[in-house]
């Protein structure tokens, strides 16, 4: 039942990135990494990772890419267009990236010490992780929420309109 | 393959499946030509990364690398919140989103 599992949802996340690959316009590939993220939340559940699993969701598949969506709409990014690009990196780009995967397939299959999932194995709960989290790791955790305030600042800074423009300007547009 | 219907998958097959997303990933990166979708690639490159992750948590029952997929979910949000900010002012600075036509740092 695991493998099964394993063997549809590990497809559907495959399929969803060659299709992010192969889709031209912006939304479609977006929609394709949502099935991506979702099948990955799936796979997160049979390890045993079951916050993961819902965060995966609701992060992932839920708020990065809406946002995602949102930026696509909003600039209204139509089907890109091919260019060939430069011939030299073509060249070096591709085998480069075939290396990469060779690489790292090659010590994945060496590592002889990689045990087996089951769905039988425990899982672990929110209980165990928020225990590391807020008793070992709570400085990181904090850290991360000031990071996502700059964030939130950053993107406010950067986006907002009439960003750039002499002051009576965004005054006026501000005015409206 | 006479395992298909047995209780247990090795963890090496889902090592293998983040390593496939990584690559992907970077051929998404290397061969699109839109701004937004080079952004995506990126983000199916650190999923790629953190169903490693978790198969390693998985493996060596330690808690600690699943929260280290929750702080890398946490600053792909904060990337994602800048870079889509950043990719909005360069669209309106240049109005397009071809990656080739952005080519200058300065605006």
């Amino acid at each position: 039942m695991h493998l099964i599992l394993f063997f549809l949802f590990a497809g559907f996340c495959l399929a969803g990135a060659i299709n992010l690959l192969l889709q031209s316009h912006p939304i479609n590939s977006a929609l394709s990494l949502i099935v991506v993220m979702t099948s990955l939340a799936v796979l997160y559940l049979l390890l045993g990772a079951e916050f993961l699993a819902a965060a995966q969701i609701i992060v992932y598949a839920g708020a990065i890419m809406v946002l995602f969506t949102f930026v696509v709409m909003l600039l209204n990014a139509g089907r890109e267009e091919r260019t060939m690009g430069s011939r030299t990196w073509r060249a070096v780009g591709f085998p480069a990236v075939v290396a990469i995967f060779a690489v790292l397939a090659t010590v994945i299959l060496h590592t002889r010490q990689m045990g087996v999932a089951a769905l039988s194995d425990g899982i672990t709960t929110v209980d165990d992780l928020s225990r590391v989290l807020f008793h070992e790791l709570l400085l990181p955790f904090e850290v991360t929420s000031v990071l996502i305030l700059i964030a939130i600042l950053g993107a406010v800074a950067l986006a907002r309109h009439g960003h750039g423009e002499p002051d009576g300007e965004s005054e006026r547009t501000v005015g409206k | 393959m006479n395992a298909l219907f047995s209780q247990e998958v090795p963890l090496i097959f889902y090592l293998l499946l983040s390593a496939a997303l990584f690559a992907l990933g970077i051929v998404g990166f290397l061969i699109k030509r839109n701004l937004i979708t080079v952004f995506m690639s990126i983000e199916l490159m650190l999923n790629g990364v953190n169903l490693s992750f978790v198969t390693f948590a998985h493996q060596w029952h330690a808690v600690k690398g699943q929260i280290f997929v929750f702080f890398v979910m946490m600053v792909a949000a904060a990337e994602a919140a800048v870079g889509l900010a950043i990719i909005i002012a360069v669209f309106r600075a240049r109005a397009t989103l071809a990656v080739d036509r952005i080519d200058l740092m300065k605006l």
